[in-house]
């Protein structure tokens, strides 16, 4: 087997509890075209890589490529092999994935290689707007890479990915809803600038502290430190070592955002991912909502 | 399918419907990159372009019917003025670009009584169904409907 690309030695990282997870925009820049190494794009807007991209990353689509056409779920293991071997990428590949919006799309298709289990998968601090900052070379020019043989591995979603009815039970239990104060009060029921979401409903998940995904990230996307980080989930919502944790936004693509910065920048063991989201909460019927600031209270269980 | 779309805009239609789905983001991408800039007296005044928030991007437009006055200032122009159309929208979002683009091509220098006729579900004849979420069509059809709300208060007062 090929040796896996070192983790990035920066030591903003070396204080996360998985700083292996991250590496910087210089790393990057460093380690391009090594053997075993893959850059991934994956972007909330369907176009952006074809404007240009890191020399030799490949695009991964979060809609038209991890998203089954047809059911509201993710590939399965046969299309997420089938998907991996047309862009060259090999189960012992390091992959590296950055994006535009801080990284959602990055973190949401990183949480979706952890479903299928693949061994190593990174973020790029800072994502694409940060490798621009850093002058970093971009290109239009399409990859080149030799497909591959990716086994089929079951997707396995005990462990990082959260049912509505996963959540019902979970009630009591800490929640993070990452979404805008003004979703997780009611007022609206869809981000600003992202109308039509679709949900019948506004409010929130009773008992869930609300911690808007963007608290994590720097002014320039990139993660803040540990100590910030814990500042505001530790202290603040109070989480927990312990804690089976859950979080939630609209479509899960801002609570995998969260979901990294708990699983692996301050470690929780034990965090999940409600895909689901809003829009399928505040559509369901007959679910507990809570309206306005105050978290709520789990409701009596008949 | 057989309403009496311009043929502009029918053109595009056909063209997307022809294409594989890889080929058809790349036609959008064309679209986005063709997308003219803004006139000098739009560039230096952005205050007169109006947002559209149903975009997940930002972006901005401003229509002109008849003979280049700006709203407001003047008699309706009639349903038979020309209008001319422009927007504003930065490279990062090249899919509202290209959705703009495609407005752009299809509905410039029309009539004003030929873009009120254009149906609202627009975006759906585009066979992008398959290649944009369906939160990005949504975004097309508020320029459209913004595109139409302005030429109708300005072509019929």
């Amino acid at each position: 087997m090929t040796q896996r690309p070192a983790a990035d030695p920066n030591e903003k990282f070396s204080d996360y509890a998985h700083g292996e997870k991250l590496v910087s925009t210089a790393w990057v820049a460093e380690h391009l075209g090594d053997d075993g190494l893959v850059i991934v794009e994956s972007d909330e807007d369907v176009l952006l890589y074809e404007t240009g991209h890191i020399p030799g990353a490949v695009k991964v689509d979060w809609h038209t490529e991890l998203n089954d056409p047809v059911t509201r779920d993710y590939l399965d293991g046969e299309g997420f092999a089938a998907l991996m071997s047309k862009k060259g990428i090999s189960r012992e590949d390091t992959v590296v994935i950055y994006g535009d919006k801080s990284n959602w799309w990055a973190a949401y298709a990183l949480w979706v290689f952890e479903l299928f289990g693949h061994p190593d998968v990174r973020l790029m601090d800072g994502g694409r707007a940060a490798w621009i900052a850093s002058g970093g070379e971009m290109t239009t020019d399409a990859p080149k890479r030799e497909t591959t043989e990716y086994p089929v591995v079951d997707r396995v979603d005990a462990g990082s990915r959260a049912f509505m009815t996963d959540v019902l039970d979970h009630l009591g239990k800490p929640l993070i809803d990452v979404r805008s104060p003004e979703e997780y009060t009611g007022a609206r029921t869809h981000m600003p600038d992202y109308p039509e979401e679709g949900a019948l409903r506004g409010g929130h998940i009773p008992t869930a502290a609300s911690v808007p995904w963007a608290r994590a990230a720097n002014d320039d996307g990139t993660f803040r430190s540990r100590d910030e980080l814990e500042a505001i989930y530790t202290d603040e919502v109070g989480l927990d070592r312990n804690d089976d944790i859950i979080a939630y936004c609209r479509i899960g693509e801002r609570s995998s955002h969260t979901w990294f910065v708990l699983r692996y920048l301050l470690g929780y063991e034990s965090v999940r991912n409600y895909d689901g989201s809003w829009t399928e909460w505040g559509n369901a019927v007959r679910v507990p909502i809570v309206k306005g600031e105050d978290r709520g209270e789990v409701p009596g269980r008949a | 399918m057989s309403e009496n779309l311009p043929e502009s805009l029918q053109e595009i239609i056909d063209d997307f419907a022809a294409l594989a789905e890889p080929d058809k983001l790349q036609l959008l991408l064309e679209f986005s990159n063709e997308l003219p800039g803004l006139p000098e007296r739009y560039a230096d005044h952005p205050e007169l372009l109006e947002p559209v928030p149903e975009c997940q991007s930002p972006i901005f437009l401003v229509t002109e019917v008849g003979d280049g006055e700006q709203a407001g200032t003047e008699a309706p122009a009639g349903e038979d003025a020309e209008v001319r159309l422009f927007f504003s929208a930065p490279p990062e979002a090249p899919t509202t670009r290209g959705f703009a683009g495609i407005l752009h091509e299809g509905l410039n220098g029309l009539t004003a009584k030929e873009i009120l006729e254009v149906p609202s579900d627009l975006a759906l004849k585009l066979s992008l169904n398959d290649s944009v979420s369906p939160l990005r069509l949504r975004g097309m059809s508020g320029m459209l409907a913004r595109i139409q709300r302005q030429v109708k208060e300005k072509a019929l007062g």
